[in-house]
């Protein structure tokens, strides 16, 4: 909770800019591949503006990218943005998952201790 | 956002975009007691709780309704941070709901809750949610993880990275 170099506020803006369905959704679906506003907007029930507007957010949040020069200017997911996010969650998890690895070890050391005093008495 | 492991029983997080709030899930072959008392008992306490290159000094640890802990992270014997916090409630075998924070941090905290279900079998899932005041500070404790200097190879990251490129 201490470390001022990393950006909180990117993150931040990463995690809001996921904190939309269908933001989630258009991010899923591009993870397969680059696609126009067009083809991201024709699964919803919404107009392309509202896609857009969508497209606009996750931009901000370096999410992703769309080409100058392309005609179609496709988007882009921006693997890089969402690693850092997904890197930090993961590490908090891992921290945790070693933590109760060691009290795993506890447990079954208590239990035995436990189970050995049973056949001793 | 949530990070299931592919094997194991392993911890999961959930980060919920848009709360100010992280959970882990993690399912233990003890009893409901057992867990508790690993959590209450400052000897068992001292065994698990801290990040394995650091030492816990426990000045106080009274997790009684009303109570209160303070301890002190120690790397190669060097004070490093001051944890503390209130013990708002427990509820015995069951349930631990308590503050935590840090001398070096005084305005950040955070309402812990620790809740034990008994699933039968000698088993016991946890569930361990932490809530703060802000997303800045839920990201803040996230990244706190960057510190700890595990040098570990994340393969289910890589995985999902190469999936992603």
């Amino acid at each position: 909770m201490v470390d001022d170099e990393a950006e909180p506020a990117g993150l931040s803006r990463v995690f809001a800019a996921l904190a939309d369905p269908t933001r989630r959704d258009i991010v899923a679906r591009l993870a397969t591949g680059d696609a126009t506003v067009g083809e991201l907007a024709a699964p919803y029930d919404v107009s392309l503006q509202a896609v857009s507007k969508h497209i606009q957010v996750l931009q901000e949040a370096g999410l992703v990218t769309r080409s100058r020069d392309a005609q179609r200017r496709p988007v882009h997911l921006e693997a890089e943005a969402f690693d850092l996010m997904t890197k930090w969650i993961e590490r908090y998890r891992r921290e945790a998952e070693e933590r109760y690895r060691r009290l795993d070890a506890l447990l079954a050391r208590r239990q035995k201790e436990e189970d050995e005093d049973a056949d001793s008495a | 956002m949530r990070t299931v492991p592919e094997t194991g029983p392993e911890t999961t997080i959930e980060a919920v975009p848009d709360l100010p709030v992280v959970r882990l899930v993690r399912e233990f072959a003890a009893p409901p007691e057992q867990v508790y008392r690993a959590h209450v008992d400052p000897e068992l306490v001292k065994q698990w709780m801290g990040p394995r290159s650091v030492d816990m000094d426990i000045d106080v640890w009274d997790l009684r309704t009303g109570g209160e802990y303070r301890y002190t992270a120690l790397r190669d014997g060097k004070a490093i941070a001051h944890f503390y916090g209130s013990v708002h409630r427990v509820w015995e075998n069951r349930k631990i709901v308590q503050t935590f924070g840090f001398e070096e941090m005084p305005e950040a905290v955070s309402l812990d809750t620790l809740e034990l279900e008994d699933l039968g079998d000698g088993r016991t899932r946890l569930v361990a949610t932490s809530v703060v005041d802000s997303i800045e500070a839920r990201d803040a404790m996230l990244a706190s993880g960057m510190e700890t200097g595990v040098v570990e190879g994340y393969a289910a990251l890589d995985e999902l990275l190469e999936r992603l490129a």
